[in-house]
């Protein structure tokens, strides 16, 4: 199993206080918006901001958010991606 | 037919004047007032333009002649809602019933996170209870206590449409008989907390906004304050000058959407035109001006713009959005433009939106970019849409 | 006084630090003292089920909890349009509970879900959103709750046609103490009818468990 993955899946039930969800109820390729865990515009913005402190990496261009926030397993990837080019 | 509210004072402080007349110069000239933080200490300063009001603390204190040290929002709903009363001719207001009602969202917020910064390293340095001005309804008490009001004194806070609110809430106690006079508005002063809370929303632009334009990317935040005199028709018989015009529709929805965004079709602003427009009686053709609320985010702009085709099409009417000149001054907005609308009529003036260039691929109509002059403006339409969904539109006419 | 016919207060959902009373009867008990224990176990005995709640701040929370108990078995809110139902609250310290926890987040990083819950009528809008109100709302901060301005302000909006239905009152959270007094106006008579003047919603704010 992932480790980031799971991880992940921890921190964004904490990050967006979603108290009635367990990390297995959340696929590794399920989608997060619209249909799925179903967040909105202000859960992308605290993702953009575990994103910061959890893992040092910034995504400064919301438009890219819908991507990068697919599912778990897409974030997964753009944190492996830019790690290297961690930004304080 | 209801009895006529007429609006027969103005009094504004903002990033683009002192007072109202400063304002309508910068409008007539089209300078804007956004720029680089320079009273407000924030570690955005360098990437965050604002439109601040240019005086400092002290300044303000000494043409509010308040105390300093007293919050910035109290210090600029002070002169602005002097400037109104004064703006009257009243000498005096205490042999008929008057009300104060003021809006505003941060209160004395600027105060308390000067002190908020010692006492989170240390709690011992006292309660937040001590920093007495803080709360929303004791910068309006201030005030009115300055002003000499007595005989209703209230506080709205809905967020960006609290000053419309305000407004429209005095016109009705008007009708109702139970004041002869009102002082409506709003004020909000820069603080880190806003500037810091819209940052984490990613709704400011890192340039100065462009309201309507496709290329938009967000608001610029501000500060400011202005006020309205509502008076009676019985009161308006005792003056020498002219009205401005009368407040003669208005109304509130809410978009029950989302906490911070508009809905796709602009529900609430599309009720809340709809309904301003039935109580004044008016027809969407009969509006010369629509004063948009026009923040400059891709949300609102769309959503407004899509209630606007929604009711006006094909008939538009010119708009703009002077948030363009200003920023978004939160709880000043509604009263701020509402001061706006009035000068409009007086003078026959329809302001530019700045910065505009290029057309939103949704929408069929595009906003004004030259100032007109010379215009017969009868009737003016000015919306104020906030946070959690409340969504108010006012109407302004020739008297 | 009322020109659009008679008010009533067709139901009543006080809460208190201890209770929760629907029209005069406790519907949930809780001593923690805590208002986040308090909430999230009256959510959860209560059957609720709303996931956005775990979102919300206290003072949402607070409210629109109230307002799920308030309209608990009313299958007459239906008959409304969206338009016809408004939503008129007032408290003492506006958002200052959640202004504090946003500056709180600024040590570290600041919070947008936070910062979004910084102005007391966004709890109105979740209970809009909850319920697709799409009526006049609005909100006003004074000292203590004040039943003759509530009266006088709703009473007219019925006058004017404005609204059908109004739910409103006063919805406070302050550090460990916290308060929220909802009523739902209506001209529809119930059995035992509560007429809607300010003595009446005194009484009820004061004194909740006495039907």
């Amino acid at each position: 199993m992932d480790k980031l993955i799971s991880d992940l899946k921890v921190q964004i039930i904490n990050q967006l206080n979603m108290q009635d969800v367990k990390p297995e109820d959340i696929g590794d390729d399920q989608p997060l918006f619209v249909e799925g865990l179903g967040l909105d515009s202000i859960d992308a913005l605290e993702l953009i901001v575990l994103l910061q402190q959890n893992y040092k990496v910034k995504l400064s261009n919301a438009d890219d958010g819908p991507r990068v926030f697919k599912s778990v397993r897409t974030m997964a990837d753009y944190i492996r991606a830019h790690q290297n080019q961690a930004v304080k | 037919m209801p009895a006529p509210v007429f609006i027969a004072g103005l009094g504004a402080i903002s990033a683009i004047g002192n007072n109202v007349q400063e304002n309508l110069s910068s409008l007539k000239k089209s300078i804007p007032g956004m720029g680089t933080m320079r009273h407000l200490p924030s570690v955005h300063q360098q990437f965050i333009p604002v439109a601040e009001v240019k005086k400092s603390n002290a300044e303000l204190a000494s043409l509010a002649r308040l105390p300093s040290g007293i919050s910035r929002t109290a210090l600029l709903s002070m002169i602005a809602a002097r400037e109104a009363l004064t703006d009257t001719g009243m000498a005096d207001v205490s042999s008929w019933k008057t009300g104060f009602i003021s809006a505003n969202t941060t209160g004395g917020m600027d105060r308390t996170e000067d002190f908020f910064i010692p006492f989170l390293k240390d709690n011992s340095r006292g309660h937040l209870r001590d920093v007495v001005n803080h709360e929303c309804g004791t910068v309006t008490e201030i005030v009115a206590d300055a002003l000499g009001i007595k005989d209703l004194i209230t506080t709205i806070s809905t967020a960006c449409s609290s000053s419309a609110n305000a407004i429209f809430f005095g016109a009705r106690l008007i009708r109702q008989g139970r004041l002869d006079i009102v002082v409506a508005g709003g004020a909000d002063a820069l603080t880190r907390f806003t500037v810091n809370g819209f940052n984490t929303l990613m709704i400011l632009d890192g340039e100065f906004c462009k309201p309507f334009d496709e290329r938009r990317k967000g608001l610029n935040i501000a500060e400011g304050a202005a006020y309205v005199v509502m008076v009676s028709e019985k009161v308006m018989a005792t003056l020498s000058r002219a009205p401005y015009c009368t407040l003669s529709g208005y109304c509130n929805a809410n978009d029950a959407y989302h906490q911070t965004a508009s809905s796709p079709e602009g529900a609430g602003s599309f009720l809340a035109m709809k309904g301003a427009l039935q109580k004044s009686g008016l027809q969407p053709r009969d509006i010369d001006y629509i004063n948009l609320h026009g923040t400059g985010t891709q949300n609102n702009d769309l959503s407004e713009g899509t209630a606007i085709q929604r009711l006006f099409d094909p008939h538009y009417p010119p708009m703009s959005s002077t948030k363009s000149f200003t920023g978004h001054t939160l709880g000043a907005s509604g009263s701020l433009e509402a001061v706006y609308s009035a000068l409009s009529i007086r003078h026959g003036l329809i302001y530019p939106n700045l910065r505009f260039e290029t057309p939103m691929k949704e929408l069929p109509f595009t906003p004004v970019v030259e100032l007109l002059e010379g215009r017969q403006v009868n009737h003016v339409m000015s919306n104020s849409f906030g946070f959690g969904g409340n969504c108010s539109s006012l109407i302004f006419s020739k008297s | 006084m009322s020109l659009a016919g008679d008010l009533y207060i067709s139901a009543s959902c006080i809460t208190d630090e201890h209770f929760i009373y629907r029209d005069g009867k406790p519907v949930f008990e809780n001593s923690t003292g805590d208002p986040e224990e308090f909430l999230l176990t009256a959510y959860k005995d209560l059957g609720l089920q709303y996931p956005k709640f775990y979102k919300m701040d206290l003072l949402s929370k607070l409210g629109w909890i109230s307002t799920e108990i308030l309209l608990n078995e009313v299958p007459e809110m239906t008959a409304y349009s969206p338009e016809e139902v408004g939503v008129v609250l007032s408290n003492s310290s506006s958002s200052l509970d959640t202004d504090r926890k946003y500056f709180e987040t600024t040590k570290t990083a600041a919070s947008p879900a936070v910062f979004v819950y910084t102005l007391p009528n966004i709890m109105i809008g979740e209970i809009c959103i909850r319920h697709g109100f799409k009526g006049e709302n609005a909100f006003f901060i004074s000292k203590d709750f004040d039943p003759l301005f509530i009266w006088q302000y709703v009473s007219n909006l019925f006058n004017i046609d404005t609204l059908q239905a109004c739910i409103c009152g006063w919805v406070e959270v302050a550090g460990r103490q916290w308060k929220a007094a909802l009523y739902l106006v209506e001209q529809r008579k119930t059995d035992n009818p509560v007429s809607f003047t300010a003595d009446n919603l005194k009484t009820l704010f004061q004194t909740p468990w006495i039907n």
